[in-house]
């Protein structure tokens, strides 16, 4: 019975819990509702990719409404391993959340912080679920707004700042979204994506598809922090509050990304070229753009939750060339890396935050030595790091590797060459975190570091230890990411799954 | 009955009503004739059968003085209604004489529409002349009205020589397709080339409308031109040298529209230019292209009409016309401002006004034609009409700089007439089927497909872009517009001088970049690298400019 109704289920439970949660106007009440109600997620999103995997798609109609006029949930070999990614990432954050946020938010607004975390995730987890292109914009918009509200609730000032540049960008990218989703119905008349791709065919006078692709995937671009759309992430992840930033960083651009390979294999065709240039083509120069000039930024930066900001564009740029690769392989890397990423970038950000909230600063210069006084943060830093360069043994080396063989089998060894030299520039803002961390006279700031919570370690040792677990025995991820990999290239010839 | 009204032209309503007012002192019995005449004529235009009347003996000569078939009434709608929208809108004007002279302006120009052959095509051509000199000279400008009358007698010459010629010919007199290659046609062609507004005697247009009255202009815009189109597409059609006389008409009148200051002069020009276009249509001649070009003649007369109005009430109400002069005008003039923008996005073929139907005609003739340079050539123009029509005329009259403090307020009549012109202009543009009905051939045409509009509004986005980019350029500013030689004079300075100064930005714009990054990354990395690299510290506005730009990227990449 209630198995029937997981796939909406996975959405309806946080939204609830968030609605719960705000009720409640508790703090310890409100973090209670959220742990329950995003195990309670987890849980069914597991359940649903254990469907998935066994038996193929789930297609659920809300209400029983005929897709061609209602809203149809959808959750494939694609959407499912998101799901997963999303409701973990949500429980872990959420953990986390419990001590980081004493110390970074305001009491009174303690358990609105829970809502908006849980409202997020069920905007995400609607974004990963809905079959239904106007469906996928109310839940961006569910998701972006609750995001924007997370991060205006950081200490710092310049959260409020960086809150309202994303506020701004965000509505842009949501409006391109809409815009060619209005656009896409105009051509098909159906906002479902399985009819959509039906229809496609008889589709004589492709203009206003094209603009529609334009606008849609400018719009999602916008929302992954594609290069050069970008420029909201660093100060939106620095001056969040820590688990939200974490939440964000793994979560909120892989679900955009999630969404751009949805729209680009199943709907559009990522090899169709658009005049004379294939998206393709397109996509692969700004990753590879992303993933150069990124790095090269992060190198530069002192305060460490902006370096790891401008490293998850840089390796956001690894995810869309997966994509833009487009063989097996390829899809197969980026799919990894979305999730690979995440749980590195999850553990980087919450061992960092760990660190500022004990040791009061996330600036470079400032944290010489903390290796000593935190050994445990430091440690899962260093690891996460390790995996952000792609060390064979952390999950990273496994994702690039991926890119690596899908840049070959395409016959473009000047690709895989290039992947491995943007690694390089990770090795060097890396290193000068573990150099300084690790190897330096601990200055006035670490010594003075107080001891950290288990309930802030335990999450981030868990993440730390899951990008290891992945890097030596990466058959799971691997296996999810290769099923999506090949319903998204079995969509684009044009077999349904 | 019906051999009673076979014999009935509805050139005679308005030309007995023209000479009925002269009749009657000011009053209501001579504005509701004024207003009848029109009404009547449009209720003959549908009433005479289809077909050629009985022939006339005259001197010797067999004359049809009415023939009707899909093509006459088409353009005899056209006159109809605006000669009505004209007599409602001028309805309040204190002139006899422009009332009369109108009504026979009109009367005559569908005459010329329902004329069954040559010599009483001419007669009502010559009708036309007067009668539109007589509009001309009621304004007061008796020196334009000289200057227009002469150009017209010389165009009525050419046009009685070429037809003295071929009426020697075997077909005589009978309505027939002429190719442009004894001297006879060319004659015929060139007298009314003359009054179409051709090269090089384009410049009469401009010159003299814009000196009638504030309601004059109205009906001048409307009558001789198109009845010149009309006859082309009689005599003419699929003429190839059409072809790049209506192109340098496009665009010749399209530099001079972007840089009028003077409203009136600017939609003058405006006509030239949408002339061009139809006389493309004709010079390429097949079924569908000739009946694009009615229908396009029948669409401008309606908006032509509407601005014509709107810039009259302006001119009323201000006692200004120049756009320099003028500003904020759309909240003074409510009204006014709407037919404004519903007349200039009509003449700009914006999706859902009637000149986007009847100009997709065009294209989509030209399209079936293979005629690529024009297409090309018109499709620019019809964006850069945009740009004058609905973005710089709009922009300078009724939003940009300082309102007048108080205005004159319009009689209802006017505002009625003007909303009746643009609810024609909207309901076509809602309802092509309305348009196709009128002109058959063009039903085949899917105007309103979201290819088609969001193409149009690609140009039009552009031509936004465009007017953004030079709205300096574009500023009205108080001067006569000399010939051709603005393009040497004044555009490589404007150019040049916009480029210093984008020089003088861009300096400023690196500027604390350079000294913030004199320690640090700085001096490992050329500026602009640096600017690229530090995206954190974009304002939001960069970041949006990111996104438009990458969009619009697509979108050209797209269109390529």
């Amino acid at each position: 019975m209630i198995a029937a109704h997981l796939p909406v289920l996975v959405v309806l439970l946080p939204l609830f819990g968030g609605l719960l949660a705000a009720l409640s106007r508790h703090n310890e009440a409100a973090f209670w509702i959220a742990l329950v109600a995003s195990i309670a997620t987890l849980a069914a999103a597991a359940a649903l990719a254990g469907q998935v995997m066994a038996g193929g798609p789930i297609s659920y109609r809300i209400g029983g409404w005929d897709p061609a006029l209602g809203i149809e949930y959808r959750i494939d070999a694609v959407s499912a391993p998101i799901l997963l990614l999303v409701a973990a990432m949500g429980v872990a954050a959420i953990v986390y959340a419990r001590r980081s946020v004493t110390v970074e938010i305001i009491p009174e607004r303690v358990a609105w912080y829970y809502t908006m975390m849980l409202i997020c995730l069920a905007g995400l987890l609607g974004m990963a679920a809905s079959g239904d292109a106007f469906n996928i914009f109310v839940f961006l918009e569910i998701s972006s707004l609750s995001t924007y509200t997370l991060i205006a609730l950081g200490r710092d000032r310049r959260a409020l700042l960086a809150a309202y540049q994303y506020l701004i960008v965000g509505t842009i990218g949501a409006t391109f979204y809409v815009i060619g989703v209005g656009l896409l119905y105009l051509s098909t008349g159906t906002l479902n994506f399985g009819l959509i791709v039906e229809r496609l065919p008889e589709i004589t006078s492709p203009r206003a598809l094209i603009a529609a692709e334009a606008f849609i995937v400018v719009g999602i671009a916008l929302k992954l922090a594609l290069f050069p759309l970008h420029a909201w992430l660093p100060n939106a992840y620095a001056y969040a509050p820590s688990s939200a930033t974490a939440l964000l960083a793994s979560t909120a651009t892989k679900v955009a990304v999630y969404l751009l390979a949805r729209y680009l294999f199943a709907v559009f065709g990522i090899q169709r070229s658009v005049g004379p240039i294939s998206v393709a083509d397109a996509l692969m120069a700004l990753s590879l753009l992303a993933m150069f000039a990124a790095s090269l930024a992060a190198i530069f930066q002192n305060d460490i939750k902006r370096l790891l900001a401008f490293s998850s564009v840089a390796q956001i740029g690894y995810i869309t060339l997966g994509l833009a690769i487009a063989n097996e392989a390829g899809v197969t890397g980026a799919f990894l890396h979305i999730m690979n990423h995440a749980l590195m970038k999850g553990a980087a950000f919450m061992a960092i935050g760990a660190i500022l909230i004990s040791a009061g600063s996330s600036k470079l210069d400032e944290l010489a030595g903390i290796g000593r006084t935190m050994p445990v943060a430091a440690g899962a830093l260093t690891v996460a790091g390790l995996a952000l360069i792609g060390v064979p043994g952390t999950s990273g080396f496994v994702s690039k590797w991926y890119l690596v063989l899908g840049a070959i089998e395409a016959g473009r060894l000047w690709l895989a060459i290039l992947i491995v030299a943007s690694s390089v520039l990770a090795v060097l803002y890396v290193g000068r975190i573990l150099e300084v961390i690790w190897f330096r006279e601990p200055a006035k700031r670490s010594l003075e570091a107080q001891a950290v919570p288990l309930s802030l370690l335990a999450p981030t040792l868990v993440l730390a230890a899951l990008t290891i677990w992945f890097g030596l025995d990466a058959g799971f991820p691997v296996e999810l990411a290769s099923s999506a990999a090949k319903a998204l290239l079995g969509v684009s010839k044009g077999a349904l799954p | 009955m019906t051999d009673a009204l076979a014999a009935m032209s509805p050139a005679y309503p308005l030309i007995v009503g023209s000479l009925a007012v002269l009749l009657f002192r000011r009053g209501v019995v001579q504005d509701a004739l004024a207003l009848l005449a029109p009404l009547a004529a449009l209720a003959l235009v549908w009433l005479v059968p289809e077909g050629t009347s009985v022939p006339l003996q005259w001197l010797g000569l067999q004359l049809h003085p009415v023939a009707s078939d899909w093509l006459a009434r088409l353009f005899g709608t056209a006159f109809a209604l605006a000669a009505a929208a004209g007599v409602l809108f001028a309805l309040d004007r204190r002139s006899t004489m422009e009332r009369a002279a109108a009504l026979l302006y009109a009367g005559a120009a569908m005459g010329v529409a329902f004329a069954g052959d040559l010599a009483t095509l001419f007669v009502y051509w010559e009708l036309m002349a007067i009668g539109s000199t007589l509009v001309v000279l009621a304004g007061g400008a008796s020196q334009a009205a000289l200057r227009y009358a002469l150009m017209h007698v010389f165009g009525g010459i050419l046009f009685f020589a070429g037809l003295g010629i071929v009426a020697a010919e075997p077909g005589g007199l009978a309505l027939r397709v002429f190719q442009a290659g004894s001297p006879g046609s060319w004659l015929l062609l060139a007298g009314i080339l003359v009054n179409a507004g051709a090269p090089p005697v384009s410049a009469w247009v401009a010159d003299a409308y814009p000196r009638a009255s504030w309601s004059g202009a109205v009906f001048l815009s409307a009558f001789t031109t198109k009845a010149a189109v009309y006859v082309l597409i009689r005599l003419f059609p699929g003429e190839a040298v059409l072809v790049p006389i209506g192109l340098f008409m496009a665009i010749y009148a399209l530099v001079y529209a972007l840089i009028e200051n003077d409203i009136r002069r600017m939609l003058s020009y405006s006509i030239v230019g949408q002339v061009g276009f139809m006389l493309v249509a004709v010079g390429i001649g097949s079924e569908h292209a000739l009946a694009a070009a009615a229908a396009h003649a029948f669409v401008h007369i309606l908006y032509k009409s509407l601005l014509m109005m709107a810039a009259g009430a302006i001119l009323r109400a201000t006692g200004e016309i120049r756009l320099s002069a003028l500003g904020g005008l759309a909240k003074l003039m409510p009204v006014t401002a709407a037919a404004m923008v519903v007349g200039g996005f009509s003449l700009a073929a914006v999706p859902f006004t009637a000149g986007f139907v009847s100009k997709s005609a065009i294209m989509a003739a030209l399209a079936d034609d293979h005629a690529a340079l024009a297409w090309f050539l018109l499709t620019a123009v019809s964006a850069g009409s945009f740009l004058y029509a609905g973005l710089r005329l709009p922009f300078f009259a009724l939003v940009n700089g300082k309102a007048p403090d108080t205005v004159a307020p319009l009689p209802v009549s006017m505002k009625l007439a003007m909303l009746v012109m643009a609810a024609f202009n909207l309901a076509i543009g809602f309802s092509p089927a309305l348009l196709a009905r009128l002109a058959p051939p063009i039903g085949a045409v899917k105007v309103l497909s979201a290819d088609h509009i969001l193409f149009q509004l690609q140009l039009i986005v552009a031509a936004g872009i465009c007017f953004g980019v030079l709205l300096k350029l574009l500023a009205p500013k108080s001067r006569i517009t000399i010939d051709f030689d603005w393009l040497w004079r004044e555009l490589p300075a404007a150019v040049l001088g916009r480029l210093i100064r984008a020089r003088k930005q861009l300096q400023g714009f690196f500027e604390p970049v350079l000294t913030t990054a004199r320690s640090g990354i700085g001096e490992r990395f050329p500026v602009w690298a640096v600017r690229l690299l530090e995206a954190g510290n974009w304002r939001t506005g960069d970041i949006a400019l990111a996104a438009t730009a990458l969009l619009g990227l697509a979108l050209l990449v797209a269109a390529v």
